[in-house]
């Protein structure tokens, strides 16, 4: 069809004979140039957050000691060639433990992000969709909300034994009424998009429309939401660390570092300066990521945030 | 059934009712009222119409005249409680208002399809083209990927997409207003429907493309044998593609006769009053000639009388007290007006 050619595609960008292939590495090849230069900010972010995954990930190869090891002969010793940043109150290792200690951060920030997103948007798709229940689904958020998010987190890790999946779960339901908010709001918008209703004029049930129309239009801001979401998990975890009711004590994490090493920090400052500059840095960089992908993906909707 | 000329509204519409077979799908006296904080409102108000294999009935009106609305009911797809759907629907004798939820599924893009009037958000902008006409087809027939990935091709071709085996991995976005109606008449009839609602399909469209997407299912439908309603306010849309056609005002329906006959003798005050609002080809004169007042807002309707008085030059005290009936004009000329009973049918 002429008419369709000429109207689909802007005249002059793509030649009328090139080949489907020329035309497609066409449409690619314009926004990946311009993404470094568009948005430096999220590039950067995601360079920082790569680099601490590696660094969490590669920890047991990249540690010089154990992070368990105890060296009463070298305690509280600044930073040298043996020991990177030092050593702490009872002589362990700060380097080795500050590198264990990015794996517990990133796996809680992760797993939160993950979780309190499945849930949230189950929660919220149910309250967006299902009127009778949306009342007392968004009531119980409301008042979830109502309570301080870390205070939430202590009273659930004082019911349960300490270990990496009931701090992951602690932290999880606070984090889920963030969720279900912006996912109900979305689907209050979605449900009246027209193609739903044609999806729904071509006899789509439910749960196909939820699935294929609803939830891939609000993957952008949901994207988004789950990164604020992970660095906020991120420092949740390393406070309830510090507050002694996080990961087990035996299990080096930044926020138990810290705490351990707020007694010392007159005589040395180390002990509490690498894993606190480390949590700084993770949570700066998911947030950048987070902030780069709002801008980059879909603006329109991700100002709804 | 005994008719009675002084019942207001449907019941002489069914005069036609009495030939043949269950026609392929008739609504008779639907209304349509919805529950809003100040009350009921009525958009649609005891209309009745058949339409007949093949055939392509046109519906014309003003914006708000309850036309979507009535699309919108034969689906089901108006939301239940704040809607109140009553009358009867029959698909083939099959009275639609009451089948099932799950039943209407089946219905729905199986046997009656709808086309919408925004080509430009009637597609899911994250899935492409291909994909969502293959899910319609995998839905209603239960046939393997591969084979709903060709149907797909297919119809891409028949609504005649060059380059179909192409553009079928394509989003929405890289397709023009025009292709995007093509790809959701092929969505629509993806399943050989034996209906298609088309709710003023070619609105959003620039004059030309209009043009060819009328002739595209003007040609669907004489080789698909489809029966089509045509949902629109341009008469000029309905002159070219419809044989039989509904004026609807205020929620009622207030004259239907065949496309020839409407317009050789278009016989109530509102026809005659659109037909001489179009502009003409060989008109000189600077302004278009408009009908005066505007349609009322579907809560404000007058409880009695002829919800055109107001804005009618032929209307006359009885007008505003009594609701004429529907009556035959000859050669099944239906048309509502007062004025019209005084002279000769």
């Amino acid at each position: 069809m002429p008419d369709a050619e000429l109207s689909a595609r802007p005249l002059g960008v793509a030649p009328i004979a090139a080949t489907p292939a020329a035309i497609e590495a066409d449409a690619w090849r314009a926004p990946r140039g311009r993404w470094l230069r568009k948005h430096p900010m999220l590039v950067l972010g995601a360079i920082l957050l790569l680099a601490m995954a590696v660094v969490a990930g590669l920890a047991p190869w990249l540690a010089t000691h154990d992070p368990q090891d105890l060296d009463p002969l070298a305690r509280l010793q600044p930073p040298s060639l043996e020991h990177r940043f030092g050593t702490d109150a009872l002589g362990r290792d700060v380097y080795s433990r500050a590198l264990w200690g990015a794996r517990v951060s990133l796996s809680v920030g992760l797993a939160v992000a993950v979780l309190s997103g499945a849930i949230g948007v189950v929660l919220g798709l149910v309250a967006g969709f299902v009127r009778p229940i949306e009342g007392l689904v968004m009531r119980v958020m409301d008042g979830l909300m109502a309570i301080p998010g870390i205070l939430l987190a202590i009273a659930a890790m004082a019911v349960t034994r300490a270990s990496l999946a009931t701090v992951i779960v602690a932290i999880t339901i606070p984090e889920v009424p963030r969720v279900v908010r912006l996912v109900r709001s979305l689907a209050l918008t979605l449900r009246e998009q027209l193609y739903v209703e044609a999806a729904r004029a071509v006899g789509t049930r439910l749960p196909a429309i939820l699935w294929r129309h609803v939830l891939p239009n609000m993957m952008a801001p949901l994207v988004v939401q789950a990164t604020f979401v992970a660095a906020s998990a991120v420092l949740i975890e390393a406070a309830l660390s510090f507050l002694g009711v996080g990961v087990p004590g035996q299990t080096p994490s930044w926020g138990n570092m810290m705490a351990e090493g707020r007694n010392f920090v007159a005589v040395a400052f180390h002990t509490i300066l690498y894993p606190g500059v480390l949590l700084a840095l993770t949570v700066l960089a998911i947030n950048l990521v987070g902030d780069g992908l709002r801008d980059a993906l879909d603006p329109r909707l991700a100002r709804q945030l | 059934m005994t008719l009675d000329a002084h019942v207001p509204a449907a019941a002489d519409a069914s005069v036609a009712s009495t030939a043949g077979p269950a026609p392929l799908l008739a609504v008779d006296d639907l209304r349509v009222a919805f529950d809003t904080l100040s009350g009921p409102v009525r958009a649609v108000d005891g209309v009745s119409w058949r339409l007949e294999a093949g055939g392509t009935l046109g519906i014309v009106g003003e914006s708000g005249c309850g036309k979507s609305v009535t699309a919108l009911s034969i689906l089901r797809l108006l939301r239940t409680p704040p809607a109140r759907v009553s009358g009867s629907i029959r698909y083939r004798g099959d009275d639609l208002l009451a089948r099932s939820e799950r039943q209407m599924r089946r219905i729905r893009g199986g046997r009656i399809s709808m086309i919408f009037q925004e080509p430009m958000t009637s597609l899911n902008p994250v899935l492409s083209i291909g994909r969502q006409i293959a899910e319609t087809v995998v839905l209603h027939q239960r046939v393997g990927a591969r084979v709903a990935r060709d149907r797909a091709i297919e119809m891409l071709r028949l609504v005649q997409i060059a380059e179909a085996e192409r553009r079928i991995d394509e989003y929405p976005h890289q397709l023009s207003g025009g292709m995007r109606q093509r790809v959701m008449i092929a969505l629509a009839l993806a399943c050989h429907p034996e209906v298609l609602i088309a709710d003023e399909p070619t609105t959003a469209l620039d004059v030309t493309i209009q043009a060819q997407i009328l002739a595209l299912l003007n040609d669907l439908q004489r080789r698909l044998g489809m029966g089509v309603v045509l949902i629109t306010h341009d008469l000029g849309v309905v002159a070219e593609t419809c044989d039989r056609v509904v004026v609807m005002y205020a929620g009622r329906k207030v004259e239907e006769a065949s496309t020839i006959d409407l317009f050789e003798r278009p016989l109530h005050p509102y026809t005659r009053a659109l037909m001489a609002s179009m502009p003409s080809l060989n008109a000189t004169a600077a302004r278009l000639t408009e009908i005066p007042g505007m349609v009322p807002a579907a809560g404000e309707l007058a409880r009695a009388g002829c919800a055109f008085a107001a804005r009618c030059t032929l209307a006359h005290a009885r007008c505003r007290v009594e609701s004429p009936a529907l009556r035959d004009h000859g050669a099944g000329h239906l048309a509502a007006c007062f004025a019209l009973e005084d002279r000769p049918a």
